[in-house]
C-alpha cells in the first residue's frame, strides 16, 4: 500500500534531485583521484629507490676503476 | 573396497572415535547452543517465539555454534601431521575432504539432536513442526560441513585460525542461511507449519550443497599441496 | 611489460567516460517516474556489473594460477580483485545515495541487488585479512586461488538466494531491469558499461605495472648486491 503510494509520488525537484546526483558523481571522482594518489606515492617510492640503486652502482663503478688503476 | 573407500572409512572412523574418546567438540557445542537460546530470551524479553524470529533464533545459534566446532576440524591434522600422512599415501587426497566433511556433518546431526528439541521446550509451542524441520536441517548442515571444511582446512595453516573462520566462513553462509531461514519461518507459524515456497528453498538449499560440495572437492588437492 | 599499450588504452578510457558522461547529461531522456535521480543509475549499475564480473574474472586467474603454479597468475588475481573491491566501495556509497534519493533512507534492505552486492562485497573484503594471515608466500597464493574460486562460484548463488528472499509483494524500489529500457537510455547505459569496464582494464594494467617496476627495482637490487630491502608487502604478489 504503502509503496504503491511511494510510486506515484513525484520525483525529487530539479534543484534537489541534481545535489544528489551530484553527489554521486563527486563520490567517483573523489574516489578515483584518491587512487591516483595512493599510486602516486608508490611511483615516487619507486623513482626514490631507482635513485638510490643508481648511485649505488656508480659509487661501486668509481670504486672499481680506483682499484684498477691503484 | 577400493582404497579410497578404505581410506575414507579410515579417517572417518578415527575422527569419530577420537571425538567420542575426548569429548572437545561436542559438548561445547551444544552447551553453547542452549546457553545462547537462554541469552535470546533475555535479550528479545520472549518466551514464545514463532515465524521469522524463531527462524532466526534457531539458525543464527546453530551457525554460531557450528562454528566452534568447525574451528577444531583440523586441529589434530595439524599438530600430529595428519596432512603430511595423506600426503604421502597413495591415495586420492580429496578423501580427506570428504572423510572430514561426513564427520562434520555428524557433529552437527548431534548438536541438532540435543538444540533443536532444547529450541522447541523452551519457545515453541508443539512439536508438530520438528520433523519437517529435519529434511531443512540435513540439507544445510551439508553445505555448512562442506563449506565449513573448506575454509577450516586453509585457516588451521594461519596464524589467527580462531578468527579466520567467522571471517570468511560468514559471508559465504548467507545464501544457505537465507534458504535455511526461509524454509523454517514458515514451519514454526503461530498457526501451525507452513509449506510457502518451501520445495523452492530445499532446491536452493541443494543447489548450494552441490556448488560447494563439488567446489571443494576439486579445490582441495591444492590445499595439500606442500 | 604491463606499461605497454597502456597510454593508449588510458586514451581510451577518457574518451569513452567523457562520452558517456556527456551522453548522459545531454542525450539521455528524462525517466518518468525518478526524474533527475535516474541519471546515478548510468554510474552505480555499470560499476556494479563491472565489478562482479571483475570478481569472476580474478576467480578465472586463480584457476589459472592452481593450474600452471605461474605466480603471475596470482598476481592477476590479487589485482582484479583488489581493483573490483575499490569499484565496490562507489557502488555501495552510489547506492546509498541513490536509495536517500529515491526513498529518503540511507540503505533499503528492499533492493535484493544492493544487498547481494553488499554480501559479495564483505566476503571479498575477507580476501585482505586472510591472505594476511598465511605467512609461507607460495601457501598463501594458493589460498588466496581457492578462495578468489570459491567465492567466484558464491557470487551467482548468493544473487539468486537474495533475489528469492524478496517477498513477492513489495515492488522493487529501482526498477532496474534493463529489459525495460527504451532505446535511447540503453544506448547511454551501455557506453557507461563500456566506459567502466575500460576504467576497470586501465586500473588493473596501471597497478600491475606499478607492481612489475617495483619488482624490477628489487631485483636490479639483488643483481648488484645493493643494500636495503625497500618496504613488501605482506600480502600483495610480487610481479617481475
Amino acid at each position: 500500500m504503502l509503496a504503491l503510494l511511494l510510486a506515484d509520488a513525484p520525483a525529487l525537484p530539479l534543484d534537489e534531485a541534481g545535489k544528489y546526483v551530484a553527489g554521486a558523481y563527486v563520490v567517483f571522482v573523489v574516489l578515483l583521484v584518491i587512487y591516483v594518489s595512493i599510486m602516486a606515492s608508490k611511483v615516487a617510492r619507486i623513482e626514490r629507490e631507482l635513485k638510490e640503486v643508481a648511485s649505488f652502482a656508480e659509487q661501486r663503478k668509481a670504486e672499481e676503476k680506483e682499484e684498477v688503476s691503484a | 573396497m577400493t582404497p579410497s573407500r578404505a581410506a575414507f572409512a579410515a579417517i572417518l572412523g578415527k575422527e569419530l572415535r577420537s571425538e567420542l574418546r575426548t569429548l572437545q567438540s561436542l559438548p561445547a557445542m551444544a552447551l553453547f547452543a542452549i546457553t545462547t537460546f537462554v541469552i535470546f530470551r533475555f535479550g528479545l524479553d520472549r518466551t514464545q517465539l514463532s515465524g521469522s524470529l524463531a527462524s532466526g533464533v534457531l539458525w543464527a545459534t546453530l551457525l554460531f555454534a557450528a562454528v566452534l566446532g568447525i574451528n577444531r576440524l583440523f586441529v589434530a591434522e595439524r599438530e600430529e601431521g595428519g596432512f603430511d600422512a595423506i600426503r604421502l599415501a597413495p591415495i586420492d587426497r580429496s578423501v580427506l575432504f570428504t572423510a572430514k566433511v561426513a564427520a562434520l556433518m555428524v557433529y552437527l546431526l548431534a548438536l541438532e539432536l540435543i538444540a533443536v528439541p532444547v529450541f522447541a521446550l523452551f519457545f515453541l509451542g508443539s512439536a508438530t513442526a520438528l520433523l519437517p524441520l529435519v529434511s531443512v536441517l540435513l540439507l544445510a548442515d551439508f553445505g555448512l560441513a562442506a563449506t565449513g571444511t573448506l575454509i577450516s582446512s586453509m585457516a588451521v595453516n594461519s596464524r589467527a585460525r580462531d578468527l579466520l573462520v567467522p571471517l570468511v566462513l560468514l559471508p559465504l553462509i548467507v545464501p544457505l542461511m537465507i534458504a535455511a531461514t526461509g524454509a523454517t519461518e514458515p514451519l514454526l507459524a503461530l498457526g501451525g507449519p507452513g509449506y510457502h515456497r518451501f520445495g523452492t528453498w530445499l532446491i536452493v538449499l541443494g543447489l548450494y550443497d552441490l556448488i560447494f560440495g563439488l567446489v571443494g572437492y576439486a579445490v582441495f588437492d591444492f590445499l595439500l599441496e606442500d | 611489460m604491463y606499461g605497454k599499450g597502456l597510454r593508449p588504452l588510458s586514451i581510451a578510457t577518457v574518451a569513452m567516460l567523457a562520452l558517456s558522461l556527456s551522453l548522459v547529461f545531454f542525450y539521455a531522456p528524462l525517466d518518468a517516474d525518478q526524474g533527475f535521480i535516474q541519471k546515478i543509475f548510468y554510474l552505480h549499475v555499470p560499476l556494479a556489473i563491472t565489478a562482479l564480473v571483475g570478481f569472476i574474472v580474478g576467480g578465472v586467474f586463480a584457476i589459472a594460477h592452481l593450474r600452471s603454479g605461474n605466480a603471475k597468475w596470482d598476481a592477476y588475481s590479487y589485482v582484479s580483485i583488489h581493483i573490483s573491491v575499490i569499484f565496490g566501495v562507489a557502488v555501495l556509497v552510489t547506492g546509498a545515495i541513490w536509495a536517500k534519493a529515491s526513498w529518503g533512507h540511507w540503505w533499503v534492505w528492499d533492493e535484493p541487488t544492493l544487498v547481494s552486492f553488499l554480501i559479495v562485497f564483505l566476503l571479498y573484503c575477507t580476501y585482505y585479512p586472510f591472505r594476511y594471515a598465511i605467512e609461507d608466500r607460495d601457501r598463501q597464493a594458493r589460498y588466496a586461488s581457492v578462495f578468489a574460486v570459491t567465492a567466484g562460484a558464491f557470487v551467482p548463488l548468493n544473487f539468486m538466494a537474495v533475489r528469492m528472499a524478496q517477498s513477492l509483494v513489495h515492488p522493487r524500489v529501482f526498477a532496474t531491469s534493463t529489459g525495460g529500457l527504451p532505446g535511447s537510455m540503453m544506448l547511454v547505459f551501455l557506453c557507461s558499461l563500456a566506459a567502466m569496464a575500460l576504467l576497470w582494464l586501465t586500473l588493473v594494467k596501471f597497478e600491475l605495472a606499478a607492481k612489475s617496476a617495483s619488482g624490477q627495482v628489487k631485483r636490479l637490487r639483488r643483481a648488484l648486491d645493493a643494500p636495503g630491502s625497500g618496504a613488501s608487502s605482506r600480502i600483495a604478489p610480487e610481479v617481475s
